[in-house]
């Protein structure tokens, strides 16, 4: 689509002046955004990228030394950093195929014929409900219900599901599990609200059309649902994967990143915060940039917000 | 069947939320009872009175709304702006400027965190309103932008043209035409700002030094660590917390909805 600068359908508006103006227009509008994130973003940016290759940074008394790329081959062949890069793409990637299997499943649900409008509309609320809560709330809510005397442990001992009481918040081999979980609770209404609106859009011609060639409800949802939602999904599995991946509070406020939970975000906050180390710090921290960007090409190129 | 489902999902939904307000209003002792109750002879308002008679706590609810609505307000501002810019001006670094705005969605705040404390204590702003505030720009712009841009080019191009050829400025077409069409829009963007200034936690605990500054998901962490847990004040603190986003996305859901995926998946 090619746009038409608004100014150009005044005929009397050619002069030298307004040409200029009309140049210097879209820039003016967008200086607000353009200075905030120079100054907010960019020069973070560089400024965690120049620190990662150098030793000393930040409240040191020894100057600053150019190492070049030491600090990155330190931290790669770092154990703990390879279990955090495992963790955080376990977790990233369980959220991601969950939170689609429950988002897609909740819109298919509300958007059944057999219900009324009204009933919709109730459950709707109810199942968004988890997206109104802020990391921190989700974080002590759910630390209230596992607690190893809290009411899951009560509800699954009663039925004879688990032999003894389970610390899933404190059991190495729990606890990335339950964090997991935590993070599903809370990310799918996303998908769900997502869905909704995409399922809407699919015109019921072509369900017609299957109907008519004898397809039943699988078939249906096979060849026309899924299909016709595929944009939706790829750009909200990628949004959310760079979501979780940026996934701090929700870590920090249940386990603190221990009892092997330890995600990118936690470890780069305390090799930074609690170890000092800001240059191996700004090295994880654009580690995590990079993984990140690389999603976000996919996601941009997905989007058409730029006019081709 | 679809309603066993149904009621099914909305337990895995409500029930932990039904719980968490239950809670709320047991006494701290009896929070972890043997076998535990959703209403227990414990029922009291005893940790709500608590939390809303200390100035501390009510002080963490003013910053949070101060903090939020300035937001919320700058951001809208910002965002029409530059939608503006992007859906009806073709210019040389158009494509460039959308890329880095879009892609700023995938800076993660850890990356900029190391950095960022000496940026903020070097702009003078270190434990102030204003550093939240701009923060919180930072965060929130991005999608904004990217709603409010596919809000815009929904409407019809005529109409600006239209007041151009009236001899208005792009300035008067802005405010007096596509900024009145466009509320849905505009409140979705409002409401999806006000929400994630009211949450965000990493930056309002790093940014600020002094109970004064702080906002209450600051405040609930506070909780956590001080006087072995008070559960039921903490949990009251978090329902009330919980309360102005969920009031503003029961009144606003439908504008919300829309706006939400309208600007995150156009497929």
């Amino acid at each position: 689509m090619v746009s038409v600068s608004p100014s150009e359908v005044n005929p009397s508006s050619h002069s030298g002046w307004e040409q200029r103006k009309r140049k210097f227009l879209p820039y003016a509008y967008l200086s607000p955004t353009l200075i905030l994130l120079a100054v907010l973003t960019v020069v973070p940016i560089v400024t965690v990228f120049l620190y990662s290759l150098f030793d000393n940074v930040i409240v040191n008394p020894n100057p600053p030394e150019f190492v070049g790329l030491e600090n990155y081959e330190e931290v790669l062949t770092h154990r703990k950093f390879r279990a955090a890069v495992s963790n955080t793409l376990y977790f990233a990637l369980a959220s991601v195929i969950v939170h689609f299997l429950i988002g897609l499943s909740f819109a298919l649900l509300l958007n059944s014929r057999l219900l009324s409008t009204n009933v919709k509309a109730f459950f709707r609320v109810i199942y968004i409900l988890p997206w109104v809560f802020t990391a921190s709330i989700i974080a002590i809510l759910w630390r209230l219900l596992m607690n190893p005397h809290g009411v899951i442990n009560f509800v699954l001992l009663e039925f004879g599901l688990i032999p003894e009481l389970v610390e899933w918040l404190s059991d190495r081999k729990v606890a990335i599990h339950a964090v997991t979980f935590i993070n599903i609770w809370s990310g799918y209404p996303f998908y769900l609200v997502s869905f909704l609106a995409g399922l809407q859009g699919i015109p019921d011609d072509l369900y017609e059309a299957g109907r008519v060639d004898g397809g039943n409800a699988w078939q249906l949802f096979w060849h026309i649902t899924l299909p016709q939602l595929r944009p939706i999904i790829i750009s909200l599995a990628l949004l959310d994967f760079i979501w979780t991946i940026h996934q701090f509070t929700l870590v920090w406020m249940t386990t603190g990143g221990g009892r092997n939970t330890e995600v990118l975000s936690t470890y780069t906050y305390k090799t930074a915060f609690s170890k000092y180390d800001y240059s191996e710090a700004s090295a994880t921290a654009m580690v995590i940039l990079v993984i990140c960007t690389f999603v976000a090409i996919f996601y941009v190129r997905s989007q058409r917000m730029v006019d081709e | 069947m679809v309603w066993i489902a149904l009621i099914l999902g909305a337990c895995f939904a409500g029930l932990p939320v039904l719980w968490m307000v239950s809670s709320s209003f047991k006494s701290n002792l009896e929070i972890f009872a043997y076998p535990p109750a959703l209403i227990d002879e414990s029922f009291s308002f005893q940790a709500y009175e608590a939390v809303l008679s200390d100035p501390g706590q009510l002080r963490f609810f003013f910053n949070s709304y101060l903090v939020a609505i300035l937001v919320t307000i700058c951001t809208v501002v910002t965002s029409i702006l530059a939608g503006y810019s992007l859906s009806r001006y073709d210019f040389r670094f158009k494509k460039v400027l959308s890329l880095i705005i879009i892609g700023v969605q995938s800076v993660p705040p850890i990356t900029l965190m190391i950095p960022y404390f000496g940026l903020i204590v070097w702009l003078g702003i270190y434990n102030s309103y204003a550093a939240l505030v701009l923060t919180y720009m930072v965060f929130t712009l991005s999608y904004a932008i990217i709603m409010m841009t596919g809000y815009f080019n929904t409407l019809p191009r005529d109409l600006d043209e239209a007041v151009m050829i009236d001899g208005g400025g792009s300035f008067v077409t802005l405010w007096r035409i596509l900024v009145p069409i466009s509320l849905p829009g505009i409140v979705a963007v409002g409401v999806y700002t006000f929400m994630l200034a009211w949450n965000e936690f990493l930056f309002a605990l790093t940014l600020t030094r002094t109970n004064d500054m702080r906002t209450v998901p600051i405040g609930i962490h506070l909780l956590m660590g001080q006087h072995s847990f008070e559960w039921n004040q903490m949990l009251a603190l978090s329902v009330l917390g919980s309360l102005p986003v969920l009031i503003l996305f029961l009144l606003f859901q439908r504008y919300f909805i829309a706006g939400m995926s309208a600007g995150s998946v156009k497929g």
